[in-house]
């Protein structure tokens, strides 16, 4: 009914997750900052990632899909007790997450209220 | 994002960044103190922060010790002062008021941008209950 919506809810809160594990973790010595690979993600929480056709016999399938989800973020600087935390880095990467989270969520709204009135008929 | 995970990796930060500041506080109150012997004197106390998991995924953060500075506490050559040793020294606290300052700083944005990041969360959990409405 609603596609891939739930699973990229699941997915865009799981990346809300790391991104506030790294936020958290900005003072922890050797902390290192991890980010979620969103479309092995969704793949792998059964949402559709999007693959090139393969309509001919010569086509090459699209690219493979690891069980890893999270990958660790190459710092731009390095610091003396090995944290690679950039809390500005982070925080943009939140808000985008945040974004992307509620983008999802109206999708969700508008599909449920197109449900709601085809079943009130109003 | 299905259960409330973020406040208990926002709020395991905000009570370690917490501890932060309550050392810096009474690093600061103590700058001034003397004592009569090196060992009695003060010394700079500092949190030393580790990851700890978040049942079901994530990673909060805890205090895993508070060290004291190894620094030597300063010696002052006051022969008037009641705390004076038998050869008139007394022993200041090994505290850099600088150094204190510019922790409490870093402490109180660390701080901030967790409750910024409860907010957001909040934010997102209460529109999540409001699909459809």
């Amino acid at each position: 009914m609603f596609g891939s919506l739930p699973a990229a809810l699941r997915v865009h809160g799981q990346r809300l997750e790391t991104l506030a594990s790294n936020i958290a973790n900005a003072d922890t010595p050797g902390f290192k900052a991890r980010e979620i690979d969103f479309r092995a993600a969704l793949t792998a929480a059964g949402g559709q990632a999007i693959r090139p056709a393969t309509t001919q016999p010569g086509h090459l399938p699209g690219a493979s899909v690891g069980p890893a989800r999270l990958v660790w973020r190459v710092p731009l600087q390095p610091s003396a007790d090995g944290n690679t935390v950039d809390t500005q880095i982070e925080q943009a990467k939140f808000a985008d997450a945040a974004m992307r989270y509620e983008a999802t969520l109206r999708f969700m709204d508008g599909r449920m209220r197109s449900l709601i009135s085809a079943i009130t008929g109003d | 994002m299905s259960s409330f995970r973020i406040f208990n990796i926002a709020g395991s930060a905000l009570s370690a960044q917490n501890v932060r500041l309550n050392t810096v506080a009474s690093n600061l109150a103590n700058a001034d103190t003397v004592a009569s012997t090196p060992d009695a004197a003060y010394r700079a106390r500092q949190p030393v922060f580790s990851t700890q998991a978040v049942p079901g995924g994530g990673v909060g953060v805890a205090v895993a010790k508070v060290t004291q500075s190894a620094e030597q506490p300063q010696r002052q050559y006051q022969p008037g002062h009641p705390l004076a040793d038998a050869e008139g020294y007394v022993y200041a606290a090994n505290v850099n008021v600088v150094e204190q300052m510019a922790n409490m700083i870093s402490a109180s944005q660390s701080y901030r941008s967790n409750l910024e990041l409860m907010n957001t969360a909040k934010d997102l959990m209460l529109r999540t209950l409001n699909v459809g409405r």
